[in-house]
Protein backbone atom coordinates (compact mmCIF):
# COMPACT_ATOMS: atom_id res chain seq x y z
CA UNK A 1 0.00 0.00 0.00
CA UNK A 2 3.33 2.57 0.65
CA UNK A 3 3.03 5.25 -2.13
CA UNK A 4 -0.94 4.66 -2.71
CA UNK A 5 -1.73 7.99 -5.33
CA UNK A 6 -5.01 8.82 -3.43
CA UNK A 7 -6.68 12.17 -5.20
CA UNK A 8 -8.78 14.05 -2.62
CA UNK A 9 -11.26 16.02 -4.15
CA UNK A 10 -11.05 19.58 -3.27
CA UNK A 11 -13.73 21.64 -3.37
CA UNK A 12 -13.42 24.00 -0.73
CA UNK A 13 -14.47 21.28 2.00
CA UNK A 14 -12.43 21.93 5.26
CA UNK A 15 -11.05 18.81 6.28
CA UNK A 16 -8.56 17.88 3.10
CA UNK A 17 -5.49 18.49 5.05
CA UNK A 18 -6.32 16.12 7.89
CA UNK A 19 -7.34 13.09 5.69
CA UNK A 20 -4.08 14.11 3.44
CA UNK A 21 -2.31 14.22 6.79
CA UNK A 22 -3.62 10.87 7.80
CA UNK A 23 -3.19 8.76 4.27
CA UNK A 24 0.65 10.58 4.67
CA UNK A 25 1.00 8.82 7.70
CA UNK A 26 0.40 5.59 6.66
CA UNK A 27 2.56 5.62 3.77
CA UNK A 28 0.14 6.75 0.96
CA UNK A 29 0.73 10.02 -1.63
CA UNK A 30 -2.44 12.33 -0.89
CA UNK A 31 -3.10 14.28 -3.87
CA UNK A 32 -5.66 17.17 -2.85
CA UNK A 33 -6.95 18.50 -6.48
CA UNK A 34 -9.73 19.51 -8.25
CA UNK A 35 -8.84 18.37 -11.46
CA UNK A 36 -10.66 15.45 -12.82
CA UNK A 37 -7.79 14.12 -15.00
CA UNK A 38 -5.92 13.60 -11.89
CA UNK A 39 -8.83 11.77 -10.06
CA UNK A 40 -9.07 9.11 -12.97
CA UNK A 41 -5.25 8.80 -12.64
CA UNK A 42 -5.25 7.98 -8.83
CA UNK A 43 -5.30 4.65 -7.46
CA UNK A 44 -8.15 5.85 -5.18
CA UNK A 45 -10.58 8.85 -4.80
CA UNK A 46 -11.54 10.44 -1.34
CA UNK A 47 -14.34 12.52 -0.80
CA UNK A 48 -13.99 14.53 2.13
CA UNK A 49 -16.44 17.04 3.91
CA UNK A 50 -17.74 19.36 6.72
CA UNK A 51 -20.54 21.29 7.15
CA UNK A 52 -23.50 21.56 5.03
CA UNK A 53 -24.90 19.39 2.43
CA UNK A 54 -26.48 22.27 0.58
CA UNK A 55 -23.03 24.09 -0.18
CA UNK A 56 -21.09 21.29 -0.58
CA UNK A 57 -23.53 21.00 -3.67
CA UNK A 58 -22.47 24.01 -4.79
CA UNK A 59 -18.94 23.77 -4.45
CA UNK A 60 -19.27 20.27 -6.44
CA UNK A 61 -21.17 22.04 -9.15
CA UNK A 62 -19.00 25.03 -8.98
CA UNK A 63 -15.50 23.00 -9.15
CA UNK A 64 -17.49 21.17 -12.20
CA UNK A 65 -16.61 17.83 -9.98
CA UNK A 66 -20.14 15.89 -9.90
CA UNK A 67 -20.20 14.16 -13.18
CA UNK A 68 -16.60 13.57 -12.08
CA UNK A 69 -17.49 12.10 -8.97
CA UNK A 70 -20.35 9.75 -10.35
CA UNK A 71 -18.18 8.37 -13.22
CA UNK A 72 -15.33 7.80 -10.72
CA UNK A 73 -17.56 5.61 -8.64
CA UNK A 74 -19.12 4.07 -11.41
CA UNK A 75 -16.06 3.21 -13.20
CA UNK A 76 -15.13 1.29 -10.12
CA UNK A 77 -12.40 3.28 -9.13
CA UNK A 78 -11.65 3.02 -5.02
CA UNK A 79 -13.81 5.49 -3.54
CA UNK A 80 -13.60 6.42 0.01
CA UNK A 81 -16.48 9.14 1.38
CA UNK A 82 -16.19 10.94 5.16
CA UNK A 83 -18.59 12.60 6.86
CA UNK A 84 -20.52 14.67 4.56
CA UNK A 85 -18.83 12.72 1.59
CA UNK A 86 -21.17 9.77 3.15
CA UNK A 87 -24.42 12.12 3.12
CA UNK A 88 -23.81 13.25 -0.56
CA UNK A 89 -23.40 10.18 -1.73
CA UNK A 90 -27.89 9.75 -1.22
CA UNK A 91 -30.38 11.22 -3.65
CA UNK A 92 -31.94 13.81 -0.87
CA UNK A 93 -31.47 15.90 2.28
CA UNK A 94 -33.84 17.49 4.78
CA UNK A 95 -30.80 19.85 5.28
CA UNK A 96 -32.15 22.49 2.61
CA UNK A 97 -33.43 21.45 -1.25
CA UNK A 98 -30.15 20.65 -3.27
CA UNK A 99 -30.49 17.06 -5.00
CA UNK A 100 -27.38 15.36 -3.55
CA UNK A 101 -25.55 12.82 -6.01
CA UNK A 102 -28.10 10.21 -5.87
CA UNK A 103 -25.67 7.55 -5.98
CA UNK A 104 -27.24 5.41 -3.05
CA UNK A 105 -30.85 5.36 -3.05
CA UNK A 106 -32.33 6.80 0.38
CA UNK A 107 -32.16 10.39 2.41
CA UNK A 108 -30.15 12.32 4.59
CA UNK A 109 -32.31 13.19 7.76
CA UNK A 110 -32.63 15.09 10.77
CA UNK A 111 -31.82 13.51 14.53
CA UNK A 112 -34.81 13.62 16.38
CA UNK A 113 -35.95 16.44 18.52
CA UNK A 114 -34.66 16.24 22.48
CA UNK A 115 -30.79 15.39 21.48
CA UNK A 116 -28.05 17.47 21.38
CA UNK A 117 -27.13 18.38 18.61
CA UNK A 118 -24.13 18.10 16.48
CA UNK A 119 -23.89 14.57 17.61
CA UNK A 120 -20.43 15.32 18.79
CA UNK A 121 -17.24 13.31 20.18
CA UNK A 122 -16.58 9.50 20.71
CA UNK A 123 -19.14 6.75 19.51
CA UNK A 124 -19.30 2.93 19.35
CA UNK A 125 -19.34 1.64 16.01
CA UNK A 126 -21.25 -2.05 15.11
CA UNK A 127 -19.94 -3.61 11.74
CA UNK A 128 -22.85 -5.34 9.96
CA UNK A 129 -19.84 -7.47 7.73
CA UNK A 130 -16.49 -7.62 9.87
CA UNK A 131 -14.78 -9.52 6.88
CA UNK A 132 -15.19 -6.60 4.45
CA UNK A 133 -11.68 -5.64 3.85
CA UNK A 134 -11.93 -2.23 5.08
CA UNK A 135 -13.08 -3.30 8.84
CA UNK A 136 -11.25 -6.05 8.88
CA UNK A 137 -9.79 -6.63 12.65
CA UNK A 138 -11.59 -3.69 14.11
CA UNK A 139 -13.17 -4.97 17.18
CA UNK A 140 -17.01 -4.69 17.12
CA UNK A 141 -17.68 -1.07 19.31
CA UNK A 142 -14.52 0.37 18.64
CA UNK A 143 -14.90 4.11 19.02
CA UNK A 144 -14.66 6.50 16.58
CA UNK A 145 -15.47 10.57 16.70
CA UNK A 146 -18.49 12.17 14.97
CA UNK A 147 -18.85 15.54 14.47
CA UNK A 148 -22.86 15.88 12.24
CA UNK A 149 -26.22 17.01 12.67
CA UNK A 150 -27.93 14.79 10.30
CA UNK A 151 -27.76 11.26 9.04
CA UNK A 152 -28.40 8.81 5.96
CA UNK A 153 -30.86 6.89 6.26
CA UNK A 154 -30.31 3.89 3.24
CA UNK A 155 -33.25 2.86 1.39
CA UNK A 156 -31.80 -0.58 0.90
CA UNK A 157 -30.64 -2.33 4.38
CA UNK A 158 -27.65 -4.04 2.02
CA UNK A 159 -25.85 -1.14 1.88
CA UNK A 160 -25.14 -0.63 5.62
CA UNK A 161 -21.61 -1.63 6.75
CA UNK A 162 -22.11 -0.20 9.99
CA UNK A 163 -24.86 1.07 12.81
CA UNK A 164 -24.35 3.74 15.40
CA UNK A 165 -26.74 4.51 17.95
CA UNK A 166 -27.61 8.30 19.55
CA UNK A 167 -31.16 8.48 20.06
CA UNK A 168 -31.62 5.90 17.31
CA UNK A 169 -29.44 3.29 15.49
CA UNK A 170 -28.30 5.23 12.12
CA UNK A 171 -26.49 4.32 9.22
CA UNK A 172 -22.73 5.30 10.57
CA UNK A 173 -20.96 3.64 7.41
CA UNK A 174 -21.71 1.99 3.88
CA UNK A 175 -19.94 -0.52 2.03
CA UNK A 176 -21.13 -1.55 -2.10
CA UNK A 177 -18.88 -2.75 -4.20
CA UNK A 178 -15.67 -0.60 -4.75
CA UNK A 179 -17.16 2.39 -2.54
CA UNK A 180 -16.66 2.43 0.93
CA UNK A 181 -17.91 6.01 3.04
CA UNK A 182 -18.11 6.56 6.97
CA UNK A 183 -20.56 8.99 8.83
CA UNK A 184 -17.04 9.31 11.31
CA UNK A 185 -13.94 10.52 10.78
CA UNK A 186 -11.26 8.20 10.50
CA UNK A 187 -8.35 10.73 10.28
CA UNK A 188 -9.94 12.15 13.76
CA UNK A 189 -10.45 8.57 15.18
CA UNK A 190 -6.77 8.06 17.06
CA UNK A 191 -4.98 4.45 15.94
CA UNK A 192 -8.30 2.87 15.03
CA UNK A 193 -9.08 5.32 13.09
CA UNK A 194 -5.63 5.31 10.78
CA UNK A 195 -6.04 1.01 11.37
CA UNK A 196 -9.42 1.53 9.23
CA UNK A 197 -7.80 3.93 6.12
CA UNK A 198 -4.54 1.47 6.46
CA UNK A 199 -6.90 -1.19 5.43
CA UNK A 200 -8.56 0.82 2.89
CA UNK A 201 -5.56 1.12 0.89
CA UNK A 202 -4.55 -2.41 1.50
CA UNK A 203 -7.89 -3.00 -0.53
CA UNK A 204 -6.62 -0.62 -2.97
CA UNK A 205 -3.13 -2.17 -3.54
CA UNK A 206 -5.01 -5.83 -4.07
CA UNK A 207 -8.04 -4.45 -6.67
CA UNK A 208 -4.28 -2.35 -8.44
CA UNK B 1 -23.25 4.71 22.94
CA UNK B 2 -21.53 8.57 22.87
CA UNK B 3 -19.01 8.75 25.39
CA UNK B 4 -17.87 11.96 27.55
CA UNK B 5 -15.02 13.23 26.61
CA UNK B 6 -11.80 14.06 28.85
CA UNK B 7 -9.61 17.36 27.37
CA UNK B 8 -7.15 18.73 28.42
CA UNK B 9 -6.42 22.47 28.03
CA UNK B 10 -2.91 23.96 26.81
CA UNK B 11 -1.90 27.55 26.88
CA UNK B 12 0.66 28.37 24.51
CA UNK B 13 2.59 31.62 25.12
CA UNK B 14 4.18 32.84 22.04
CA UNK B 15 4.58 29.21 20.82
CA UNK B 16 5.37 27.81 23.84
CA UNK B 17 3.57 25.81 26.48
CA UNK B 18 3.63 27.33 29.79
CA UNK B 19 2.23 25.79 32.75
CA UNK B 20 3.14 22.49 30.70
CA UNK B 21 3.33 18.98 31.97
CA UNK B 22 5.43 19.02 34.90
CA UNK B 23 5.79 15.44 35.84
CA UNK B 24 7.06 13.04 33.10
CA UNK B 25 10.41 12.71 31.47
CA UNK B 26 10.08 14.93 28.36
CA UNK B 27 12.44 16.29 26.08
CA UNK B 28 11.14 19.83 26.17
CA UNK B 29 7.92 20.22 28.20
CA UNK B 30 7.16 23.57 26.45
CA UNK B 31 7.22 22.15 23.24
CA UNK B 32 3.21 21.92 21.93
CA UNK B 33 3.85 19.11 19.25
CA UNK B 34 5.63 16.78 22.01
CA UNK B 35 3.22 17.41 24.46
CA UNK B 36 0.25 16.73 22.11
CA UNK B 37 1.24 13.57 21.35
CA UNK B 38 1.80 12.53 24.94
CA UNK B 39 -1.74 13.77 25.79
CA UNK B 40 -2.72 11.72 22.77
CA UNK B 41 -1.19 8.53 23.68
CA UNK B 42 -2.31 9.15 27.03
CA UNK B 43 -5.88 8.47 25.88
CA UNK B 44 -7.22 12.43 25.65
CA UNK B 45 -10.42 12.65 23.35
CA UNK B 46 -9.48 15.69 22.43
CA UNK B 47 -6.98 19.06 22.96
CA UNK B 48 -7.36 21.83 23.67
CA UNK B 49 -4.65 24.63 23.02
CA UNK B 50 -5.45 28.43 24.02
CA UNK B 51 -2.93 30.86 22.65
CA UNK B 52 -2.57 33.36 25.66
CA UNK B 53 0.09 35.61 23.86
CA UNK B 54 -0.43 39.45 24.94
CA UNK B 55 1.61 40.73 21.50
CA UNK B 56 -0.81 40.60 18.61
CA UNK B 57 2.42 40.33 16.68
CA UNK B 58 3.19 36.89 17.64
CA UNK B 59 -0.28 35.68 16.27
CA UNK B 60 1.39 33.87 13.08
CA UNK B 61 3.40 32.03 15.27
CA UNK B 62 0.50 30.15 16.55
CA UNK B 63 -0.34 29.24 13.23
CA UNK B 64 2.96 27.47 12.69
CA UNK B 65 2.01 25.86 15.92
CA UNK B 66 -0.65 24.70 14.76
CA UNK B 67 0.72 23.51 11.97
CA UNK B 68 3.22 21.57 13.51
CA UNK B 69 0.95 19.91 15.73
CA UNK B 70 -1.41 18.42 13.69
CA UNK B 71 0.94 17.24 11.44
CA UNK B 72 1.02 13.97 13.71
CA UNK B 73 -2.04 14.31 16.06
CA UNK B 74 -5.09 12.46 14.52
CA UNK B 75 -7.57 13.51 17.61
CA UNK B 76 -9.98 16.68 17.55
CA UNK B 77 -7.61 19.42 18.29
CA UNK B 78 -9.57 23.40 19.00
CA UNK B 79 -7.26 26.65 19.04
CA UNK B 80 -8.64 29.73 21.13
CA UNK B 81 -7.39 32.66 22.01
CA UNK B 82 -7.26 35.99 20.18
CA UNK B 83 -9.07 35.38 17.16
CA UNK B 84 -11.16 38.03 15.78
CA UNK B 85 -11.73 38.06 12.57
CA UNK B 86 -12.86 35.36 9.72
CA UNK B 87 -9.72 35.74 8.20
CA UNK B 88 -8.48 34.91 11.63
CA UNK B 89 -10.55 31.66 11.87
CA UNK B 90 -9.50 30.50 8.07
CA UNK B 91 -6.07 30.65 8.71
CA UNK B 92 -5.94 28.74 11.50
CA UNK B 93 -8.28 26.34 10.26
CA UNK B 94 -5.75 26.25 7.18
CA UNK B 95 -3.09 25.62 9.57
CA UNK B 96 -4.83 22.18 10.16
CA UNK B 97 -6.94 23.06 13.85
CA UNK B 98 -10.32 20.93 13.80
CA UNK B 99 -12.26 23.85 15.49
CA UNK B 100 -11.70 27.52 17.04
CA UNK B 101 -13.08 29.08 19.86
CA UNK B 102 -14.32 32.70 20.52
CA UNK B 103 -14.34 34.13 23.42
CA UNK B 104 -14.36 38.00 23.52
CA UNK B 105 -14.60 38.68 19.97
CA UNK B 106 -17.59 36.86 20.11
CA UNK B 107 -19.00 39.19 22.94
CA UNK B 108 -17.81 42.15 21.14
CA UNK B 109 -19.94 41.27 18.08
CA UNK B 110 -22.24 37.73 18.34
CA UNK B 111 -22.59 38.25 14.27
CA UNK B 112 -19.26 37.11 13.79
CA UNK B 113 -20.16 34.00 15.47
CA UNK B 114 -22.89 34.22 12.59
CA UNK B 115 -20.43 34.49 10.02
CA UNK B 116 -18.19 32.03 10.78
CA UNK B 117 -20.55 29.15 11.01
CA UNK B 118 -22.24 30.01 8.25
CA UNK B 119 -18.98 29.94 6.44
CA UNK B 120 -17.09 27.13 7.98
CA UNK B 121 -19.41 25.06 9.49
CA UNK B 122 -21.31 25.15 13.02
CA UNK B 123 -18.94 21.83 13.85
CA UNK B 124 -16.18 23.89 14.07
CA UNK B 125 -17.24 26.82 15.87
CA UNK B 126 -16.95 26.51 19.56
CA UNK B 127 -17.58 29.48 21.64
CA UNK B 128 -16.48 30.42 24.98
CA UNK B 129 -17.80 31.66 27.62
CA UNK B 130 -16.16 32.83 30.73
CA UNK B 131 -19.05 32.91 33.71
CA UNK B 132 -19.01 34.05 37.39
CA UNK B 133 -21.55 34.42 39.68
CA UNK B 134 -23.52 37.53 40.19
CA UNK B 135 -23.50 38.54 43.94
CA UNK B 136 -26.48 38.27 46.32
CA UNK B 137 -28.84 41.01 46.44
CA UNK B 138 -26.95 42.68 44.10
CA UNK B 139 -29.09 45.89 42.66
CA UNK B 140 -29.91 44.89 38.89
CA UNK B 141 -32.29 46.78 36.85
CA UNK B 142 -34.20 44.55 34.17
CA UNK B 143 -33.46 47.03 31.14
CA UNK B 144 -35.32 43.91 29.21
CA UNK B 145 -32.22 43.45 27.03
CA UNK B 146 -32.14 39.94 24.82
CA UNK B 147 -29.52 38.85 27.20
CA UNK B 148 -28.48 41.35 29.82
CA UNK B 149 -28.68 41.15 33.54
CA UNK B 150 -31.98 40.87 34.94
CA UNK B 151 -32.83 40.53 38.70
CA UNK B 152 -33.21 36.90 38.12
CA UNK B 153 -29.75 36.23 36.85
CA UNK B 154 -27.52 34.29 38.71
CA UNK B 155 -24.60 34.15 36.28
CA UNK B 156 -22.56 37.14 34.08
CA UNK B 157 -20.77 36.66 31.13
CA UNK B 158 -16.86 37.70 31.71
CA UNK B 159 -14.48 38.95 29.00
CA UNK B 160 -10.70 39.81 28.73
CA UNK B 161 -9.60 36.41 30.87
CA UNK B 162 -11.99 37.10 33.41
CA UNK B 163 -11.29 41.06 34.49
CA UNK B 164 -14.05 42.21 32.42
CA UNK B 165 -17.92 42.12 33.20
CA UNK B 166 -20.12 42.52 30.29
CA UNK B 167 -23.97 42.94 32.07
CA UNK B 168 -24.42 39.70 29.84
CA UNK B 169 -26.53 37.16 31.47
CA UNK B 170 -24.67 34.14 31.29
CA UNK B 171 -27.26 31.30 30.45
CA UNK B 172 -29.11 33.63 27.90
CA UNK B 173 -25.94 34.51 26.30
CA UNK B 174 -25.32 30.74 26.07
CA UNK B 175 -28.53 30.40 24.09
CA UNK B 176 -28.15 32.92 22.18
CA UNK B 177 -24.74 31.75 21.10
CA UNK B 178 -26.44 28.52 20.25
CA UNK B 179 -29.39 30.10 18.36
CA UNK B 180 -26.93 31.94 16.02
CA UNK B 181 -24.50 29.22 15.22
CA UNK B 182 -22.34 27.87 17.61
CA UNK B 183 -21.65 24.25 17.18
CA UNK B 184 -20.25 23.88 21.06
CA UNK B 185 -19.68 25.41 24.35
CA UNK B 186 -16.75 25.77 26.47
CA UNK B 187 -18.01 27.37 29.99
CA UNK B 188 -15.77 28.21 31.88
CA UNK B 189 -16.91 28.79 36.01
CA UNK B 190 -14.30 32.06 37.05
CA UNK B 191 -15.35 31.56 40.78
CA UNK B 192 -14.14 27.90 40.32
CA UNK B 193 -11.21 28.10 37.73
CA UNK B 194 -7.92 27.30 39.93
CA UNK B 195 -9.34 26.20 43.15
CA UNK B 196 -9.65 22.50 42.51
CA UNK B 197 -12.39 22.46 44.46
CA UNK B 198 -14.54 20.74 41.71
CA UNK B 199 -16.67 22.15 38.72
CA UNK B 200 -19.52 24.81 39.35
CA UNK B 201 -22.67 22.13 38.84
CA UNK B 202 -25.94 24.54 39.09
CA UNK B 203 -23.62 26.65 35.89
CA UNK B 204 -23.13 23.56 34.06
CA UNK B 205 -26.54 21.85 34.48
CA UNK B 206 -28.31 25.53 34.09
CA UNK B 207 -26.60 26.06 30.37
CA UNK B 208 -26.76 22.47 29.19
CA UNK B 209 -30.46 22.39 30.09
CA UNK B 210 -30.73 25.77 28.10
CA UNK B 211 -28.85 24.88 24.91
CA UNK B 212 -29.21 22.18 22.28
CA UNK B 213 -25.63 21.89 21.56
CA UNK B 214 -22.81 20.06 23.18
CA UNK B 215 -21.57 21.61 26.52
CA UNK B 216 -17.18 21.35 27.55
CA UNK B 217 -17.25 22.33 31.49
CA UNK B 218 -14.49 23.84 32.73
CA UNK B 219 -12.98 25.54 35.70
CA UNK B 220 -12.42 23.94 38.71
CA UNK B 221 -11.04 20.01 38.72
CA UNK B 222 -8.77 18.80 41.20
CA UNK B 223 -10.50 14.88 41.42
CA UNK B 224 -11.95 12.42 39.14
CA UNK B 225 -14.95 13.26 41.72
CA UNK B 226 -15.33 16.62 40.24
CA UNK B 227 -14.98 15.22 36.46
CA UNK B 228 -17.57 12.57 37.71
CA UNK B 229 -20.32 15.25 39.35
CA UNK B 230 -20.06 17.93 36.88
CA UNK B 231 -20.53 15.05 33.64
CA UNK B 232 -23.28 13.41 36.02
CA UNK B 233 -24.98 16.04 38.05
CA UNK B 234 -23.91 18.84 35.70
CA UNK B 235 -25.07 17.27 32.82
CA UNK B 236 -21.99 18.49 30.84
CA UNK B 237 -20.87 16.39 27.30
CA UNK B 238 -17.26 16.32 27.92
CA UNK B 239 -14.62 18.23 30.81
CA UNK B 240 -11.63 20.34 30.38
CA UNK B 241 -9.35 20.04 32.60
CA UNK B 242 -5.37 21.37 32.99
CA UNK B 243 -3.35 21.26 35.86
CA UNK B 244 -4.42 17.87 37.48
CA UNK B 245 -3.13 16.17 34.29
CA UNK B 246 -0.10 18.86 33.57
CA UNK B 247 1.34 18.34 37.38
CA UNK B 248 0.56 14.25 37.38
CA UNK B 249 -1.79 14.37 39.98
CA UNK B 250 -4.20 11.95 37.88
CA UNK B 251 -3.59 10.78 34.70
CA UNK B 252 -6.22 10.38 31.81
CA UNK B 253 -6.42 7.15 32.53
CA UNK B 254 -7.31 7.06 36.38
CA UNK B 255 -9.46 9.44 35.59
CA UNK B 256 -11.48 7.15 33.05
CA UNK B 257 -11.25 4.24 35.30
CA UNK B 258 -12.97 6.16 37.75
CA UNK B 259 -15.65 7.66 35.50
CA UNK B 260 -16.49 4.09 34.05
CA UNK B 261 -16.44 2.49 37.54
CA UNK B 262 -18.95 4.79 38.12
CA UNK B 263 -20.89 4.19 35.13
CA UNK B 264 -20.07 6.92 32.88
CA UNK B 265 -19.75 5.82 29.23
CA UNK B 266 -16.14 6.23 28.35
CA UNK B 267 -13.88 5.88 25.25
CA UNK B 268 -11.25 3.04 27.09
CA UNK B 269 -7.45 3.96 26.59
CA UNK B 270 -7.13 0.30 25.09
CA UNK B 271 -9.31 1.56 21.95
CA UNK B 272 -6.70 3.55 21.29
Amino acid sequence: MSGTNVAIIDYGAGNLRSVAKALESLGAKPLVTSDPKEMEAADAIVLPGQGACDSAMVALKSHELIDTVKQAINSGQPFFGVCLGLQLLFDSTEEGNADCLGIIPGRVKRFPSGLKVPHMGWNTVEFQDTKHPVFQDIPQGSHFYFVHSFYADPESSDVVAATTEYGLDFCSAVAQGNLVATQFHPEKSGPMGLKLYANFLRMVGSLA
Amino acid sequence: MLTKRIIPCLDVDAGRVVKGVSFVDLKDAGDPAELASFYDKEGADELIFLDITASSDNRGIMEEVVKKVSENLFIPLTVGGGLSSIEDIRRMLDAGTDKISLNTAAVHDWSLVAAASNRFGAQCIVVAVDARSVPQNAPIANTGGTFTLDPESRWEVYTHGGRKATGIDAVKWCRHMDAVGAGELLLTSMDSDGHKYGYDIDLTSAVSDAVSIPVIASGGAGSPDHLLHVLEEGKADAALAASIFHFGTYSIAEVKEYLAEHGVPIRPIENR
